[in-house]
């Protein structure tokens, strides 16, 4: 997540929005954000509705149990539709932008005229 | 001394674990591994080569095995416990519709996924965004 904060520009000026989601609540997320300098947004979804809904919880993994997110990246098109997708097999391989930059500049359809 | 040098390339996971290229694979901690144990090697051979030289036939064989269950346990967590990963294969895949959702930012603000897709990325500018990248991570708890 760092990775993507030191390379906010370049993603930034393509359009893609960088968007951090767990089951941290907002105030965790506050302080982690100006703690570490992200500046990106980052959403809190403590009851794991939306990890669910999109089949990423890894139930029990988080401390005393409870459930967490697994780590997954998904691009999203303005139309709302899923571009391309990382779902890591190991927790410590996240994807990197220059996957990120790649993908999105083999999008076929961008925001057309 | 080739003990320490296990210890560390076991307390350095956190710190090399910041560089994408020493977390995808520790090699880094590996390599401290392996000069710890050459060294712990060393201390073996002279240990029992050379005993009236060099004491520690009782001490050098405890750092030995030491060494070698915190190597395991490193292994174990590196090969086995970070790779338990649900399989997700409910996840939405290319070319699906992403599940809507609105949830707090940071700022307690409710924000749907809609709105992150139709407003301008930065303040600096006014053209709506081309996509949004949504990192699922663990949390910083």
């Amino acid at each position: 997540m760092r990775s993507f904060q030191s390379r906010l520009s370049e993603l930034e000026s393509r359009g893609i929005r960088v968007v951090a989601l767990s089951v941290d609540p907002p105030e965790t997320n506050r302080r982690h954000r100006q703690k570490l300098g992200f500046t990106y947004t980052f959403l809190s979804d403590p009851k794991a509705k939306i990890i669910r809904s999109y089949d990423l919880l890894h139930a029990g993994a988080g401390p005393k149990g409870a459930n967490v997110a697994r780590p997954a990246e998904f691009l999203i098109d303005s139309s709302g539709t899923i571009h391309w997708v990382n779902l890591t097999e190991n927790i410590a391989v996240r994807a990197r932008p220059e996957q990120v930059l790649k993908a999105f500049d083999e999008m076929p359809a961008k925001a057309g005229p | 001394m080739g003990f320490l040098v296990v210890l560390a390339g076991f307390l350095s996971y956190p710190f090399f674990a910041q560089f994408p290229a020493t977390r995808d694979f520790p090699w880094a901690n590996f390599l401290l591994f392996g000069l710890g144990g050459i060294l712990l090697l060393v201390s073996l051979v002279r240990a029992f080569g050379k005993p009236q030289l060099y004491r520690g036939k009782i001490f050098s064989p405890i750092l030995a095995v030491l060494s070698v269950l915190v190597f395991g346990f490193f292994s174990y967590l590196i090969f086995y416990q970070l790779r338990q990963v649900p399989g997700s294969t409910g996840a939405p895949r290319v070319g699906q519709k992403a599940p809507e959702f609105t949830l707090p930012d940071q700022n307690d603000k409710q924000v749907s996924l809609a709105e992150l897709l139709s407003s301008p990325v930065s303040s600096a500018s006014t053209a709506k965004a081309n996509g949004v990248l949504l990192i699922f991570y663990r949390g910083f708890w």
